[in-house]
């Protein structure tokens, strides 16, 4: 069947089976392997991105289902156009995980960081417990989460995004 | 500045930002799945549903008409090239593809080439294989029942399911020292197969060239040189033919230490079509088939004299290795290092004996973050310490402190005879103890105990012996445990450090950096590390048992050390001093008693690969290479308390707090340390409450799936407390042990002993992990239950 997904503000039409999964057709259709596939049964969170504005577990969603919506996945969370090199200036999030080693071997990294980008965008200040009831959902077998927490608490209050600016803030 | 120099000037260690993660938050690593060569096919597994079966005939022929279906591969097909089974690392053989039985649910029977993933399920389902079943052999401890049914009758002659028998310690000795305690503890307990789970799972991609010969296998291995000399031995192929690049690997544990049959099987799919195969396994199957951990039934006793001095301790074991002996451990010990199992104490004897055998089970047993079985010895010698002290009326930390060896006793000789590098195991302990305000603990149980509510809190104390290992007692299949390592340094000062090792998220591309530009007066900055591909890097055995810093980090830092001599050689050229004038002072080569007159590695580096003339004897360019065989094992250690509230209604375990004092001896990078250490406390949190691979009856198994095999999540582990001490390793080059295991070692005891120290009022003695709700609120009415075994 044919689909037409927008991912990452870019219109993608392809010919897919209508048993194909979002996670598959990202990674293998539109080469986006920043997402992970980890468990199938959704209790890991690895494939997380977001459909429309959500953040979904990809394994078990079809691609079908993504025909005419949003997806956005890690690769759209570096900030475009901020000109530095490297590929743009991280967001926040991404700056926290890698300031507050709150990722080891990085395969649950892109899902944590959708997730808590989502939770960042509707509580701008949360808790350590809202943290880990966001994230709650989500497995990561290295870092214990505790780190993880951190990371997101230090994107929280490092809005600006940059480490030059957030050490201007303290 | 004219006083000479007495200390390093320079260090390149501390708390660096990870070079890895610039990639990894930017959703650019590699992964092996993630690769994608042209023409690629893929490989799909059909596995057996049964745990014990005699294959009757296999009927390929609807599958191989599938129109994306490429190529269908049985143990026929494998037979013909001789690869129907593989060694595995215990010296025993594993089926590839099932010629004759399946033993364990989940065996791989047949193995399918197509266009692409999905096609290749499909034609698993157009297979089909004729079973005539067989009674199960499930629960170990009837596997040498007379009449059980023979496993393994593959093996010539075998007529009973039994793998090995070994022993460490003094028997006389022990039983001698029990006949003189005052007080004699024992207790059956069983530390519950797990799955070590990495959230990515295994796989490879595998691409043979006909024409040239070579053989490039792109493989989730965490021991990709040990993985291409079993290659060559298996395959028959010149190993310079065969490169193996493990690239980001997402978590090991264990898991992607052995070759897996899915891995041959992408090879010969490559070599039958001629295109690149991969293999990638779904959780059930990484659940159902992969290496296990654990599964050790333990009976453990411990002698004391009445002011609770402890004086012996004994182990009898009944280890559950499944159907295949795939245990991966060095080979002259079939238990691991279980025979540790002394842990931190001073005592007189000990003696412990270990019989392993065949289940209809998956195979495994060394895996999982257990520094070859040390997980299993700590839980025993600290459950026992713990029930020692509930006999006795003991305070559970007073009876440790009593205990545990002095720092005066090392290097100290176990009564099981390794030779422990270094401690201080009281000071490690009373750091825990002021950091839980433990006195004050006690306190707030005794109160709560009043009011009917159940606080526990738990103690453990762990010695590791980690860095496999000299290579006179230690080899895995007859390749000795020794690490190579390389480095160039570049005309400009930048230096390229080659390893054998392969990271996992441990970090090695900064932490290693770090060892060499500490001792090269560098910045990290300015190393690169390259690991994870045999064309690329020197022989070594690759990463698991916690062997990365203590083997491959000290090559690190001896052939930095390699090129420092020899720029000392050349700075003396430059200066036109004696190279007996020079000394170095952290940053650079300069002149005894005239530090204006210095070289830098950067100015040498430029000198070595310039004009200058050198010294005879003095090649140019600055790079060496060395071999790394540790002369002995390390010994991190340390002291956990867990504080737990149980609520006896619905036997819910909530761990309130953890505190976690580690000394892994010097520390490269305490931010990548600590880090280490709160995974292995989840892991932890996992086995002691939630983690088992059960089976039923028939043997199938109850953990094939996230939805039923639990992993701790946030909401069960609690914000860590860390300590640290630091006592340098005296035999290591930079101080440094081991770390990556040792919380997933420490952990589990302080845990299991905080929750029964919370069931105390309720008479509860012991209870086996996982203590779930169920199996918590089961000991409190008074029953137990068999964690690994469904309930009838």
């Amino acid at each position: 069947m044919q689909i037409t997904v927008n991912v990452n503000g870019a219109d993608y039409s392809r010919d897919v089976e209508a048993r194909l999964l979002l996670i598959h057709f990202l990674r293998d259709d539109l080469g986006l392997t920043g997402s992970h596939w980890g468990c199938d049964t959704s209790n890991c969170g690895a494939c997380v991105v977001w459909l429309d504005d959500t953040p979904v577990k990809s394994c078990t969603v079809l691609a079908a289902m993504a025909d005419g919506r949003k997806v956005r996945t890690v690769e759209d969370l570096a900030m475009k156009g901020a000109g530095e090199a490297g590929g743009g200036r991280l967001d926040p999030i991404q700056q926290g995980f890698a300031e507050c080693h709150g990722l080891q071997c990085g395969f649950c990294t892109p899902g944590m960081m959708m997730t808590a980008r989502w939770l960042l965008d509707r509580i701008p200040d949360p808790s350590p417990e809202e943290i880990r009831e966001a994230l709650s959902g989500q497995i990561c077998r290295c870092t214990g989460y505790e780190n993880i927490v951190r990371s997101v608490l230090w994107a929280s209050k490092h809005t600006g995004g940059s480490v030059a600016s957030a050490e201007a803030d303290e | 500045m004219t006083e000479p120099v007495t200390r390093p000037e320079h260090t390149a260690y501390g708390p660096v930002k990870r070079k890895e993660d610039a990639r990894f938050v930017r959703g650019q690593g590699n992964f092996t799945d993630d690769i994608q060569l042209p023409g690629m096919l893929h490989g799909a597994i059909l596995r057996s549903p049964l745990a014990h079966a005699r294959i009757v005939s296999i009927d390929t022929l609807a599958a191989e008409s599938h129109p994306k279906v490429k190529a269908v591969i049985t143990g026929e097909t494998l037979e013909q090239r001789r690869l129907a089974w593989m060694p595995t690392l215990s010296q025993d053989v594993q089926a590839v593809l099932a010629t004759d039985k399946v033993r364990f649910q989940g065996q791989e029977i047949a193995f399918v080439v197509a266009e692409d993933r999905y096609s290749a399920r499909d034609a698993l389902e157009l297979i089909n294989v004729e079973y005539e079943q067989l009674p199960p052999v499930v629960d170990a401890t009837k596997a040498l029942d007379p009449g059980a049914p023979v496993i393994r009758d593959d093996l010539a002659g075998k007529q009973d399911n039994h793998i090995f028998d070994w022993e460490a310690g003094d028997k006389a000795a022990t039983d001698a020292a029990f006949a003189s305690a005052d007080v004699v503890v024992g207790q059956d307990m069983l530390y519950p197969r797990s799955h070590p789970a990495p959230l990515e799972t295994c796989g490879a991609i595998a691409d043979f060239s006909e024409v040239s010969g070579q053989l490039t296998v792109w493989a989730t291995s965490q021991a990709p040189h040990a993985h291409r000399t079993l290659y060559a031995l298996m395959l028959g192929l010149p190993e310079h033919k065969i490169r193996i690049i493990s690239p980001d690997i997402g978590g090991g544990f264990g898991n992607k230490v052995p070759i897996y049959p899915g891995y041959l099987c992408a090879i010969v799919g490559s070599m039958i079509t001629g295109k690149p195969v991969k293999w990638f396994e779904d959780r059930s199957e990484n659940l159902m088939s992969t290496t296990f951990a654990r599964d050790y039934h333990m009976h453990g006793e411990i002698a004391a004299t009445s002011d609770g001095t402890i004086i012996g301790l004994r182990a009898k074991v009944l280890a559950d290795h499944g159907a295949f002996n795939g245990s991966a451990q060095p080979s002259k010990f079939p238990a691991g290092f279980f025979h540790i199992f002394t842990g931190s104490y001073d005592l007189r004897a000990a003696h412990c004996e270990v019989t392993g055998v065949y289940t209809n089970k998956s195979p495994g047993g060394v895996a999982y973050s257990c520094s070859f079985r040390i997980t299993e010895a700590v839980y025993l010698v600290e459950r026992m310490v713990d029930l020692l002290a509930l006999e006795l009326g003991m305070d559970a930390a007073e009876l440790r402190m009593k205990n545990l060896l002095r720092p005066e006793q090392f290097p100290y000789t176990c009564p099981t005879g390794w030779e422990y590098d270094s401690g201080n195991y009281p000071r490690a302990l009373q750091v825990a103890m002021d950091i839980a305000d433990y006195p004050e603990l006690r306190r707030e149980q005794a109160e709560k105990r009043e009011r009917g509510e159940y606080m526990g809190i738990g103690l453990s104390f762990f010695t590791e012996g980690v860095g496999a290992g000299p290579r006179k007692h230690m080899d895995i299949l007859g390749l000795g445990m020794a690490d190579g390592a390389s480095l160039r340094v570049h005309p400009t000062g930048k230096a390229v450090l080659s390893v054998s090792c392969q990271t996992q998220g441990q970090g090695h591309e900064t932490t290693f950096a770090q060892i060499v530009a500490h001792e090269l007066g560098l910045s990290p900055d300015d190393v690169d590390v390259v690991h994870g591909d045999t064309d690329r890097t020197p022989f070594g055995l690759g990463t698991y048992g916690s062997r990365s810093t203590p083997v491959s980090g000290a090559a690190a830092a001896v052939v930095a050390r390699k090129v420092r001599e020899r720029a000392k050689i050349v700075a003396s050229a430059m200066l036109e001093v004696s190279p007996d004038d020079l000394e170095w002072s952290g940053r650079r080569w300069q002149v005894r008693g005239d530090p204006e007159k210095a070289r830098d590695i950067a100015e040498i580096a430029m000198a070595a690969h310039g004009a200058i003339e050198l010294p005879d004897g003095v090649e140019g360019h600055l790079d060496a290479e060395t071999v790394y065989n540790p002369p002995n094992l390390t010994h991190p250690f340390g002291a956990y308390i867990c504080v737990t509230d149980v609520d006896p209604g619905t036997g819910q375990v909530q761990i309130r707090r953890f505190i976690a004092v580690d000394d892994c001896g010097v520390r490269i990078n305490p931010m990548i340390v600590e880090g280490q250490v709160h995974g292995g406390l989840a892991d932890g949190v996992g086995m002691a409450l939630m983690q088992v691979i059960a089976f039923d009856s028939n043997g199938n198994c109850l953990g094939g799936s996230f939805m039923d095999y639990l992993l701790p999540t946030t909401m069960e582990c609690p914000s860590w407390e860390l300590g640290a001490t630091v006592t340098p390793s005296p035999h290591h080059p930079i101080g440094a042990k081991g770390v990556g295991e040792s919380a997933t070692v420490g952990s589990p005891p302080a845990i299991v002993n905080s929750v029964l120290d919370a069931l105390r009022p309720f008479g509860v003695r012991h209870a086996d992990m996982p203590l779930t709700p169920g199996c918590v609120w089961t000991a409190i009415q008074g029953r137990s239950l068999r964690s690994d075994l469904a309930v009838p």
